[in-house]
């Protein structure tokens, strides 16, 4: 394999692990932070014991979503040195911001938060988690911004041989970048929420702690609802967005090759990226594909055969992995749906709760595959059409990468398996008795 | 002073702040095993620690990110020119983290040896690797016109590599000790502070040793030479190494860790000083070394990186010293609190 394929394996391997931890981070720092105001509003223990119980399962996902993430940063330098001295005058400054603003409040609050139960009053550990939530959302926003900033480069001039900063307002608020900011914070508190019901529907099932997780699925089956409904407002302009300023790719996400107005939606699809054709093609819905693009069937959809050939974003993958968020995507709203319907009496629902418990893993897999439309989708280019992906890889020897690789693929699998196995150990222990302070 | 020069003057204070925060914890890591006698001191241990590693960190991953905003070909050649080492640094990190977080998981000796020797290594690594690849930086790494790297791993573990590496080490672990003698009490304390005490003398000798084999191997003086008022870093170096010995004995920690802390710092800034405006110099040729100038980001990228630096690194500064105060005193002894 070439450097440029295993620089690009090691991104997609260190990235995916490190977006294993992070929703969640993202998402049930923001419910525990809702479960502790409950706390010091009411008084009540139960609320207490819930920020106890779901905070010791968000601390031990914490720590990998840390430690990965320094690998992210530091691999721009290790693997992609022609693109990180070609765009680092903007790319850089947001990476830096981000720990500038975000990951000092988010890691140092983390710590007041854990040991603080005994040391802190009960506002200031209140504060604490607001605090952890705030600084890793908004440590979202700023390597959002950056990565929004590759799908559409914007506030910048060509000077000295490299991208410069010329505009900074634009990069901030480049309309791009804050639709996939939203759509990715809403995933990851839809993981959050789906998280909560999940284990949740576990211990119910088994009637273990059912007081304790029936008010759980109080909190989360609403909030879940309401971020399922949001997702799917936002995931549709955000597919807009992307048929806007990226038409290769929105073309590559449904296989669509001519260039027309009206253009159908078809169920089944099969491409051939090869003839530039579909192999499969049926059950089309009229103008569907047009209404999504344009809110209007007249809209013109571009096809791929207008772009060069050397521009089309691999197809198949980035057709299939829209294709399986999507579908995912419709599961959730049904099962958000039922569980905030059925949230006093979820537990005579027996099949929602074992629907609810196999649905643990699946939002992980719809977030993934969000992320490969919008990477794979973005090839050939590194930054869309300013510098592509072949042109961006460090001077290494393809020997340094492919070691590098093998290590993390071997480190990580194991980290990987003992943070699951540990996630799940304390998941099913459940939450300490009332009588018991600490555990 | 221009904005090439301020940046690198705060990109070389944030490595500084990195090194004096992490670098305790770091050298408790490595002292650990020697230190503690029982489970119960390694509780206390872990919460001399424990609610600081995560924020300390955050100065590298700052340190990093200023690096690649303010100095973008600095840190494109940089990394992938220690590519090795790095990656190296990155997993020994992971593994200190991981090991602090999970050896209390679970209630099984082997399960906590296994994250002891994590613990262990994972903090020695790092400090070992930081001493080599600065020394490094200051002899000048092969890299040509078009920033690439022609040399290895065993070319960076040259003398005066080694020998920054092993300052750094015993530095660290002399820091990490004198957190602990602030932080522990009775027996644990007293170990603390023998172990301080032994550490001054290697500090005393490595240090006066590195800054002769700087004379050997670098040209770093060259910048004292024509700038003797520089010169203030090294006796400023060897000055708190003197001072902290009578505080250590006379009780006084926080004052000795405080000569520790200016230690660190000093010796960071006598190297940087030395490479200025150099930052990656080149080995091979003179022409191709990287500065401050010829490395920085355009100029307006430089005065919002500094806007920002300037609201927001005072409030860090905040409330990491308000958690500082907050967990400042003796830690418990039984388990309890932990990620």
């Amino acid at each position: 394999m070439d450097v440029v394929m295993l620089a690009r394996l090691q991104f997609a391997v260190t990235v995916f692990f490190h977006f294993v931890f992070v929703p969640l981070t993202l998402g049930l720092s923001l419910l525990l932070a809702i479960m502790e105001t409950l706390y010091v509003r009411t008084g009540d223990e139960t609320y207490k014991r819930m920020a106890r119980f779901w905070g010791k399962l968000f601390l031990i996902n914490f720590v990998l979503g840390i430690v990965t993430g320094i690998t992210l940063e530091f691999q721009f330098g290790t693997n992609w040195s022609r693109y990180s001295e070609y765009v680092g005058d903007i790319f850089g400054s947001l990476l830096a911001i981000e720990a500038t603003v975000a990951f000092f409040l988010e890691s140092t609050f983390v710590a007041v938060w854990a040991f603080g139960w005994e040391k802190v009053s009960k506002k200031v550990h209140l504060f604490a988690i607001w605090m952890v939530t705030l600084g890793s959302n908004i440590s979202a926003f700023w390597i959002i911004t950056a990565n929004g900033w590759m799908q559409n480069p914007v506030g910048f001039t060509m000077a000295n041989g490299r991208a410069e900063l010329s505009d900074f307002w634009a990069v901030i608020g480049n309309s791009f970048a804050l639709e996939q900011f939203a759509h990715t914070i809403l995933s990851a508190w839809l993981l959050g929420g789906m998280f909560v019901l999940g284990v949740s529907a576990w211990h119910l099932l088994r009637d273990s702690h059912t007081d304790f997780f029936n008010r759980c699925v109080r909190i989360a089956a609403p909030f879940t609802l309401v971020v399922v409904v949001l997702l799917g407002a936002q995931g549709h302009l955000h597919g807009q967005t992307v048929a806007k300023f990226q038409p290769a790719k929105f073309a590559a996400m449904e296989c669509h090759w001519e260039t027309t107005a009206n253009a159908p939606m078809y169920m089944l699809l099969w491409p051939d990226q090869a003839a530039g054709a579909n192999k499969v093609e049926a059950l089309g819905i009229p103008g569907m594909l047009s209404f999504l693009a344009g809110d209007s069937t007249d809209t013109v959809v571009k096809g791929l055969r207008e772009f060069p050939r050397e521009d089309w974003p691999p197809v198949l993958p980035t057709f299939l992995s829209f294709r399986l968020m999507v579908a995912m995507a419709g599961l959730f709203a049904l099962l958000a749906i039922a569980s905030f319907v059925w949230r006093k009496k979820l537990q005579s629902k027996r099949w929602l709760l074992r629907a609810l418990v196999w649905n643990i893993p699946l939002p992980y897999i719809a977030i993934m595959a969000g992320w490969a439309v919008a990477e794979i989708g973005r090839q050939p280019w590194i930054v869309y059409n300013l510098m592509r992906t072949a042109d961006a890889v460090s001077p290494v020897p393809a020997a340094s990468v492919q070691t590098s690789l093998l290590a993390f693929i071997v480190v990580y699998g194991i980290l990987g398996v003992v943070d699951i196995w540990l996630l799940r150990r304390f998941a099913i222990k459940g939450p300490e008795s009332a009588s018991e302070p600490r555990g | 002073m221009d904005m090439e020069t301020l940046w690198f003057v705060l990109w070389g204070l944030l490595w500084a702040i990195y090194f004096i925060l992490d670098g305790f914890d770091l050298g408790l890591g490595i002292l650990r095993p020697f230190i503690a006698r029982s489970e119960e001191d390694l509780h206390v241990i872990h919460h001399a620690t424990g609610p600081f590693w995560d924020g300390n960190e955050v100065w590298l991953i700052t340190a990093g990110g200023v690096t690649f905003a303010a100095f973008p070909k600095v840190y494109a050649v940089m990394f992938s020119a220690l590519y090795a080492p790095l990656l190296l640094l990155l997993f020994a990190l992971i593994f200190r983290a991981v090991s602090m977080e999970f050896r209390d998981k679970v209630d099984s000796p082997c399960w906590r040896k296994v994250w002891d020797i994590g613990l262990f290594a994972g903090s020695f690594v790092p400090a070992l690797l930081l001493g080599v690849a600065f020394a490094n930086l200051f002899i000048g790494i092969p890299i040509d016109n078009n920033g690439v790297y022609h040399g290895n791993l065993l070319k960076l573990l040259n003398p005066y590599g080694l020998a920054g590496g092993i300052v750094f080490v015993v530095l660290f672990m002399q820091h990490g000790a004198l957190w602990l003698a602030i932080r522990a009490d009775g027996e644990l304390r007293e170990r603390a502070v023998s172990a301080a005490s032994s550490l001054w003398m290697l500090s005393l000798a490595g240090l006066l040793v590195f800054l002769w084999l700087t004379s050997l191997y670098t040209s770093l003086y060259d910048n004292y030479m024509t700038h003797p008022q520089l010169l203030i870093f090294p006796i400023l170096a060897v000055t708190a190494l003197l001072i902290q010995r009578p505080l250590l004995a006379s009780g006084v920690y926080a004052g000795s860790w405080a000569c520790s802390a200016l230690l660190i710092f000093c010796v960071t800034f006598f190297g940087l000083a030395g490479m200025y405006p150099g930052m990656l110099i080149s080995s091979l040729n003179p022409a191709w070394t990287i500065t401050a100038f010829n490395g920085a980001s355009s100029p307006l990228t430089l005065s919002i990186m500094l806007g920002v630096a300037l609201c927001a690194l005072p409030f860090v500064f905040i409330y990491q010293i308000w958690v500082y105060k907050t967990f400042a005193d003796t830690p418990p002894h039984d388990g309890g609190a932990g990620y």
